[in-house]
């Protein structure tokens, strides 16, 4: 079960860092999604694995952890509420700039044209 | 257990829910309270500094769990410099943006109660996971207010800096897991009595751990590798948002100072000093790229975001070679710099609003209003975070260059220091002369007069450098102490012995 256990941790890394390095922002979510479903994966693995244990003391022979149960559900608040934001953002960053790429349109405006505008625009 | 440890923390948390549910009150009403309640931080602050200014540990545990168990909030100097340092700035901004940047969004002054009670958790807790929490409260409050007062040049940086986080989130609780794995706790006085007696392959475990927290602080705290989203963003943002957002990067450090020496200090065996070796070029480094950019900068918001990354390097070079004398120059650094560059974002600020379309590009344009008091203003916020005397900046990059033993390390700070500090001044005084003295004759439009509020708040934060001067002594007699602390965290492993639960009276206790 390790063996299976840290494959899936480290073929959802990988293939998060790797959606990480994209250049449109849609598989940079995806990527930060599969990121923190490893990561969360592994948070739960750091109390051992171990299966039929309750996390309640003085019901079975060995219990499991209880603490990073409670540390993964804290994680995947935060990551479920960070991944929403994210979205929003990439959307405004769709309209803004009509374009998807991460690092806004690059290819069609000069920088220096752009920042007139915005001071015009005031 | 004084409840005086929770105030920092409940006081702006409960002042941002109730400008939660009024946010279609009069804006005067949501100012006067939003303001109300960042004083009533500022006075919870100081009680807390008087507190901890007798050198010894409070804890306030939750739930009267005896510590290692449940999640303790710790006061020590250090932790009580950091809420006053953060209480003082946010007051300023907080003031400064109730002058008018605070329209146009109605949740403005929630997220900003919110970012300083996220700061305050984060100065205050002794919990390793309670430390994520804590990063996590305060950049998601500060994911909105970077994007608060709009337009589409914030869309974009704001992407790479949420992205960046998350990514930094994760990798904290990577190395979050990994420590709780090998030592089955994340109380960071557990911590300091267990990592020493790690042996064998779990060391490595530890060591990879360790340096993944480090990386994800270096992030926060804006190192080399790690520092190129920071212009941009801090360009972009609203000057109170940025001015705030001075103290963001410093969080960082404090949890490097935090962490490290509690943890990986003198005492814990093997992994004694881990990183530190590391830790010393890179902040040279980052010191050195600082001033490029600083040099390179179009605008005087991009100038004072590089100064930003100027200060981190500084700092993070004293604070690696581990000495006594130098942690406690840079904490005495760390209050002056912080101050002083959130004074020079807000005089941007007001250089930009009464320049009309120049705004705050480094171009002659023609004379703006209130040259006088924007120029004598910019001048004291350059002198201090420039390092001539007789400012405070001064007195801090003299005390880290004292505090550097002879040596091969001696040399290269002194160096990298030295003229990276006239470099900057180069820098500055490039800008100040072309925005304020080069004037071209020309069409001004009638700038928006400004108010009290942005005027005052700006002196006073800028003329605080002047406050330190004063207080020096004082001062840098409780950095000092600080350090003190710091180094020896046999004080701080003593909190797990602490008894919590005090019983109130012999009848509760029957009854129960």
């Amino acid at each position: 079960m390790e063996l299976l256990f840290a494959l899936v941790i480290g073929a959802l890394t990988a293939s998060g860092v790797y959606l990480l390095l994209r250049a449109r922002t849609f598989p940079v979510i995806m990527g930060i999604t599969l990121l923190s479903y490893g990561v969360n994966l592994f948070l739960f693995a750091t109390g051992r694995l171990a299966t039929g244990q309750q996390p309640v003391i003085g019901t079975s022979a060995s219990y499991a952890d209880p603490l990073p149960q409670a540390l993964v559900l804290t994680a995947i608040v935060i990551g479920f509420a960070m991944t929403a934001f994210l979205v929003v953002l990439s959307l405004r960053n769709l309209a803004d700039n009509e374009n998807d790429h991460v690092d806004g349109q690059r290819e069609e405006t000069p920088p220096s044209s752009k920042q007139e505008r915005e001071v015009t625009g005031k | 257990m004084t409840h005086w440890l929770i105030a920092p923390i409940f006081i702006p948390l409960l002042g941002g829910i109730l400008q939660v549910v009024m946010g279609y009150a009069p804006i005067s009403l949501r100012r006067t309270l939003a303001l109300t309640t960042t004083l009533l931080m500022l006075v919870s602050a100081i009680v807390l500094l008087v507190l901890a200014s007798d050198g010894s540990y409070r804890i306030y545990a939750f739930g009267n769990w005896q510590p290692p168990f449940g999640i303790v909030l710790v006061l020590d100097r250090l932790a009580a410099l950091m809420l006053v340092l953060t209480a003082v700035l946010g007051l300023f901004c907080h003031i400064y943006a109730s002058g008018g940047a605070d329209k146009g969004n109605r949740q403005f002054h929630t997220l900003f109660l919110f970012q300083l009670t996220g700061l305050n958790i984060a100065f205050l807790t002794g919990d390793l996971f309670n430390l994520f929490v804590a990063f996590e409260v305060l950049l998601i409050a500060s994911y909105g207010l970077l994007m608060h007062g709009g337009g589409t040049a914030r869309t974009v940086p704001g992407l790479h800096y949420v992205t960046l986080n998350l990514v930094g989130s994760a990798l904290f609780l990577i190395g979050i897991g990994i420590i709780y794995s090998v030592t089955g706790t994340l109380n960071m006085a557990d911590l300091a009595v267990k990592i020493p007696q790690v042996t064998g392959n779990n060391l490595n475990l530890v060591k990879a751990g360790g340096m993944m927290l480090l990386v994800v602080f270096g992030l926060k705290a804006a190192i080399l590798p790690l520092c190129f989203w920071l212009p941009k963003a801090y360009a972009r943002a609203t000057a109170p948002v940025a001015a705030l957002f001075a103290v963001m990067t410093k969080v960082g450090i404090y949890a490097i100072v935090r962490v490290f020496p509690l943890i990986f200090g003198e005492g814990a065996g093997e992994l004694a000093n881990l990183g530190m070796d590391w830790l010393f070029p890179l902040a040279l480094i980052t010191l050195g790229m600082g001033v490029i950019g600083a040099l390179g900068a179009d605008s005087l918001k991009t100038l004072v975001a590089w100064q930003v990354i100027i200060s981190v390097g500084t700092l993070l070079a004293p604070i690696a070679l581990g000495s006594v004398a130098g942690l406690s120059a840079a904490l005495f650094y760390l209050v002056s710099t912080t101050w002083t560059v959130a004074g020079l974002f807000l005089v941007s600020e007001l250089v930009t609003s009464q320049r009309g379309l120049a705004g705050d590009s480094i171009v002659t344009a023609p004379k703006m209003r209130h040259r006088t008091f924007l120029s004598v203003l910019f001048l004291i916020g350059a002198v201090a975070a420039g390092g001539l005397p007789p400012l405070s900046g001064f007195f801090g990059k003299l005390m880290i260059l004292q505090s550097v033993e002879p040596g091969v390390e001696m040399a290269w700070l002194w160096g990298v220091l030295l003229v990276g500090s006239f470099l900057t001044l180069i820098a500055y005084s490039r800008a100040g002369s072309i925005v304020f003295w080069w004037n071209v004759d020309g069409h001004q439009e009638t700038p928006e007069p400004m108010n009290n509020r942005v005027s005052i708040s700006t002196g006073i934060l800028t003329c605080l450098t002047m406050l330190i001067v004063v207080l020096a002594g004082p001062i840098s007699d409780y950095t000092r102490a600080t350090a003190e602390q710091l180094h020896d965290n046999r004080g701080y492993i003593n909190i797990l012995q602490t008894p919590v639960h005090v019983p109130q009276s012999p009848l509760v206790e029957e009854s129960n």
